[in-house]
């Protein structure tokens, strides 16, 4: 029998409804504490008690990441994988794998020194959107709409300590609906989608800053594009954002490899666990 | 489930189906607990990690 063992650092409500799922399958479930694992190059995969198939559920995007290497070195299969981790926690190699494959994106460019961003800035014009390059819940996602406030900002940023705060992501501004599109891909299907719709006086539509939720049709286009978004990075269970642009459609912004589908479970009738489950042990029977 | 917590000394509730690796929080202070361990009679806590520069998605 399948065990499927769901890797965690802090028990959320998808964790738990991803094992409460699995059980009431009649499949073996463990949870696993992603803090208490250590694991060495002379480490075998028998020494570690971890099922046959893994979730790296950890909300810690670096912790996750990096136990997933060392867990796929052991030779577990993890849903998702390392090098799904490694492009999706990075909103520049996301840009950049999206382009690459084609898929509709916003235009972004890329600089690496405070002064080269301040030129893209002014030969593209206001408004733009600046985002960290590794960043999450929308923090330090930035529109900006004038040359003063580009300034501070990019100064501010110059002046932080993190390395990665020097490399500039500026994005195109979408004239998008006071929403984006959330879809819940999972293997080659998309379980559920959703519309996040920004909270009062926040632009930004993350759950996290109180954006609401709200079921969204799955168009063809929708499901085309989602799909090829989650196939470029490497597939699995995946959170694809997308925003609608009058002219240009739906572009990919964005995609999450440890989705939280809180919101969008309270509002689809889809069994977006059970789909995970299902998937998962798929996974170890190919 | 009751627990003491270690911060204020107030009444905790560790809800019945609550799993080990969720997160209470004391209703007076505000402090966050994971929980460590827990069986039918017993339960136990320690303070939860603060939330990292990396969390979420």
């Amino acid at each position: 029998m399948v065990e499927l063992c769901v890797l965690y650092d802090k028990v959320r409500f998808e964790e738990k409804s991803i094992y409460d799922k699995a059980l009431k399958k009649g499949i073996k479930a463990r949870m696993t504490d992603a803090k208490s694992i250590t694991i060495s190059t002379a480490n075998k995969r028998k020494e570690l008690a971890l099922g046959d198939v893994i979730l790296q559920r950890s909300i810690s995007h670096f912790r996750g990441l990096y136990l997933t290497a060392c867990i796929e070195f052991l030779g577990f299969s993890v849903i998702n994988k390392f090098q799904v981790g490694q492009i999706c926690g990075n909103k520049l190699l996301t840009s950049l794998t999206l382009a690459k494959h084609k898929v509709p994106t916003p235009k972004t460019y890329f600089a690496f020194s405070s002064a080269a961003a301040m030129e893209i800035i002014n030969s593209t014009g206001f408004p733009v959107v600046l985002k960290p390059i590794v960043g999450s819940w929308g923090r330090g996602v930035y529109p900006l709409r004038d040359e003063e406030v580009a300034n501070m900002i990019i100064e501010m940023r110059e002046e932080n300590d993190s390395p990665l705060g020097r490399i500039y992501y500026i994005q195109e501004m979408i004239q998008r609906p006071p929403r984006d599109l959330r879809c819940i891909v999972v293997g080659n299907e998309i379980v559920a989608a959703v519309y996040r719709y920004s909270a009062e006086n926040e632009w930004r539509t993350n759950v996290a800053r109180g954006g609401k939720s709200e079921k969204a049709p799955i168009t063809n286009e929708l499901e085309d594009i989602a799909i090829r978004a989650a196939k470029a990075v490497g597939g699995g269970v995946l959170g694809v954002d997308l925003m609608e642009d009058a002219q240009k459609g739906l572009l990919v912004h964005e995609i999450n490899n440890t989705v939280e589908f809180r919101g969008a479970s309270s509002v689809s009738n889809t069994d977006i666990a059970g789909a995970i489950v299902d998937y998962s042990v798929a996974v170890v029977k190919k | 489930m009751k627990k003491e917590c270690q911060d204020c000394g107030a009444e905790i509730n560790v809800p019945d189906d609550a799993l080990v690796g969720e997160i209470v929080t004391c209703p007076d202070c505000g402090a966050d607990f994971e929980i460590t361990t827990k069986t039918q009679n017993t339960v136990e806590l320690k303070p939860a990690e603060s939330v990292g520069e990396d969390w979420g998605q």
